[in-house]
């Protein structure tokens, strides 16, 4: 099919542009279609990372462009592997990548299995649902800022309303206990739809007559629940626990919007650290070392996951 | 087919000669990079006059102080030539002058006949020099700026307030000139209702993105006997940074913060400030005297209702207070060096400067500044005047941004965390300005 397009194309052309179309041969045009993607990668992906980890063994810092760079050998990734501070921030975006994905994927099937049931009015409510998802992180982080606020907010009022505490007393951003609860809430508003969207593809994906089946054997529905549904969408519950992990390992905007790390340093996930070494103290070498282990570590841990994701699929 | 080619030379020659015409036009057009807030705005009126008196265009980048480092920073480290000027921040000194960002411009000074000597000399220091108390300038004051406090005048008025006050206090309600009695008054007034509404001590700085923290618990810590480092031996800082006299200042400023601030106010900067004042939420607001114009006029509570009042005095009676402002550069970086200089040069002139004033900028030249009238020129005049003469600032080092951080994360993580003690806090700036200093290879 390429073949015979590339000769259409060099017979409509005039002899001497024809002849060269005719000399490429079906390797060559393709290569030809890709490069222009190729070459883009190379320049905005595989460069800069070969680049960062070359800066990761220097002392090289962006804000001064004059001063000599010194090579620091393993110096940035010893330093930071036995930095203290470094360990919370793990620490917090474990805690935090933990209950985003533990609190998105029990409502989020649980959406799904409720949408599936086709019930009047499916549609419109799967849309609403939607909505969180389809809105901008920016958007998302002010417009809770506000819901969050002590003297004004909907949110401490709701609470207030509920429990009877003084709407100013639940400081749901200054707080030290609330505050990374604060942030799992939103993440879990925005992003749970998008763990609903998957659920339910893997849940129509499971044919109609397995259920018929189980129904003759006389199967509870909690036992077709466990037997069937279950396992047949944990494939598509893990692709997208894979997916909202790997992001939130990296969350940056929704922590910068609502609290900037703070209180102190309760919810300066990596992500924050790593801006603040690179952006505000300037420290380059040591940054782009702390970006390359935080590469390695998503790379490492989400191929573990994709080999037993691939053992789910097989059974 | 041959009028068709006509019109369509003509037409590309028009516009070719129109473009040349307006390249040339604005060749010396100057851009000048700034924060974007009140003073830049009186700068844009101000400027208009250089554009008549020179025939130089002027533009303007200005960007919110929440990016303004940022921003700017990445600007001068790329070598742009965006900024032809730049109102760079006065602890930004020592790294864009170590790093050839801002021309050096003594040799100017001294052909043009423009002396520092007739600026106010803490701002000569903060704004201009590097290194520090050396007649190296690199920036001519611009802006000067310190942090004072605003209070409401209304409220503290009160006579039945004042009654209860007196009995409770023992001393007549009125602006605090101690750090002691700043606190008795913020306690006072805390979660108290005034006019049918509930109202809080203070607004004080507890912002961690930049550098809120770190100049709010500094405008504390001076007065209280913290000092950068040893006056005789420059970096070393066990004992100074971490003195007993630094901790009972943290340890005032966190009690401050848990006592007397307004719900939800643990990321509080200069907007948040104004704001909470401005919504007559706090009855005391640290601020930068930048924002005491805008406040004068406002028409909540602005006029007879609001009040000024210098830092107050630590428990020895030392007195200092956190210098802001900045100075204007010429970018070495702008092919329009000789106009940025033109501008500098007629920025300097007392009339200019004597404007300055009068549209809301803060001049730092004595000239105004010392004239029998400026006390009075305005209601916050002399709180400026006697700020200006007891203010202190931060590092000014080349690696003032990693210097900052620090102080930024040790003071936050106490203040507004609760995490540690106020020593736990110094001795871990100690040990992380330590390694700044190490790893530039000055300790």
């Amino acid at each position: 099919m390429l073949n015979r397009t590339a000769e259409n194309v060099a017979r409509a052309t005039p002899e001497p542009l024809a002849r060269k179309v005719r000399g490429i041969s079906d390797k060559g045009l393709a290569w030809l279609f890709i490069s222009p993607t190729i070459l883009l990668l190379l320049a905005i992906n595989i460069f800069p990372l070969f680049w960062a980890i070359y800066l990761s063994f220097t002392n090289y810092r962006a804000n001064r462009p004059n001063e000599v760079v010194k090579n620091l050998g393993f110096a940035n990734y010893q330093r930071i592997l036995g930095d203290k501070d470094i360990w919370i921030a793990m620490q917090t975006t474990a805690h935090f990548v933990f209950w985003t994905i533990l609190l998105q994927t029990l409502i989020g099937f649980t959406l799904a299995w409720l949408i599936d049931r086709k019930f009047r009015g499916h549609a419109f409510w799967t849309t609403i649902i939607l909505v969180p998802m389809m809105l901008s992180p920016a958007v998302v982080g002010n417009f809770w800022r506000f819901l969050y606020e002590p003297q004004i907010g909907l949110f401490a009022y709701a609470i207030s309303f509920v429990t009877r505490i003084p709407p100013t007393d639940i400081q749901m951003l200054s707080n030290v206990s609330l505050a990374p609860w604060s942030i799992i809430i939103v993440d879990t508003w925005m992003w749970t739809p998008y763990v609903m969207l998957i659920c339910l593809a893997g849940l129509r994906s499971i044919p109609e007559y397995i259920y018929e089946a189980a129904e003759v054997d006389r199967a509870s529905n909690w036992r077709q629940f466990w037997s069937i549904t279950l396992p047949m969408a944990l494939p598509f519950i893990m692709l997208a626990v894979l997916f909202r992990g790997i992001e939130n390992f990296k969350m940056f905007d929704m922590v910068n919007l609502l609290t900037g790390g703070g209180p102190g340093s309760t919810t300066e996930v990596a992500s924050i650290t790593l801006k603040r070494q690179a952006f505000e103290s300037w420290r380059t070498g040591y940054s782009s070392a702390f970006a390359i282990i935080l590469f390695v570590a998503v790379f490492g841990l989400a191929n573990i996951y994709v080999k037993a994701l691939n053992k789910v699929k097989q059974r | 087919m041959k009028s068709s080619l006509k019109l369509a030379l003509g037409l590309t020659s028009a516009i070719t000669a129109s473009t040349a015409v307006s390249n040339v036009a604005h060749a010396e057009d100057l851009t000048l990079c700034w924060a974007a807030w009140d003073p830049a705005n009186a700068l844009v009126e101000l400027s208009k006059d250089f554009t008549k008196e020179s025939g130089i265009g002027m533009k303007f980048e200005f960007v919110p102080w929440t990016n303004y480092a940022d921003r700017f920073l990445n600007e001068l480290n790329s070598h742009g030539k965006l900024c032809d000027l730049i109102i760079g921040d006065s602890q930004w000194i020592g790294g864009a002058a170590e790093n050839g960002h801002y021309v050096k411009l003594n040799d100017f000074f001294d052909k043009e006949k423009i002396s520092m000597d007739d600026f106010v000399p803490a701002t000569v220091v903060g704004y201009s020099e590097w290194p520090k108390n050396t007649p190296n300038y690199w920036a001519l004051p611009a802006m000067g700026d310190v942090v004072g406090w605003t209070y409401r005048k209304d409220w503290f008025s009160k006579p039945e307030l004042q009654k209860e006050f007196k009995e409770k206090y023992g001393w007549d309600l009125g602006p605090p000139t101690t750090f002691d009695q700043l606190k008795q008054v913020a306690e006072f007034f805390q979660k108290r209702e005034i006019d049918g509404k509930t109202v809080y001590g203070a607004s004080i700085y507890t912002e961690r993105g930049s550098e809120g923290i770190t100049m709010g618990a500094m405008d504390v810590l001076y007065s209280y006997g913290f000092q950068y480092e040893n006056p005789k031996k420059p970096y070393e800082m066990e004992g100074f940074v971490n003195s007993d006299k630094s901790v009972k200042g943290l340890e005032f400023y966190k009690a401050l913060y848990d006592c007397c601030t307004p719900p939800g106010a643990s990321n509080s900067y200069m907007g948040e400030g104004v704001d909470a004042f401005k919504s007559g939420q706090v009855a005391m607001h640290m601020n930068f005297a930048f924002t005491w114009p805008g406040l004068q006029k406002d028409e909540n509570v602005g006029g007879d209702k609001i009040g000024y009042f210098v830092n107050p005095k630590g428990p020895d009676g030392e007195q200092f207070a956190q210098l802001g402002g900045q100075g204007i550069s010429v970018v070495s970086y702008s092919d329009k060096q000789e106009a940025a200089l033109k501008y500098i040069k007629w920025f300097a002139n007392k009339d200019v400067q004597a404007k300055w004033w009068s549209l809301g900028g803060y001049s730092c030249l004595n000239a105004v500044v010392k004239d029998p009238k400026f006390p009075a020129s305005q209601p916050y005049a002399q709180t400026f005047l006697d700020s200006m003469a007891i203010v202190k600032d931060f590092w000014a080092e080349p690696s003032y941004a990693p210097l900052l951080q620090a102080s930024q994360k040790r003071f936050h993580d106490y203040v507004v965390a609760g995490q540690g003690s106020a020593k736990d806090a110094l001795d871990g700036l100690v040990k992380d300005w330590t390694q700044v200093f190490q790893d530039d290879g000055k300790m």
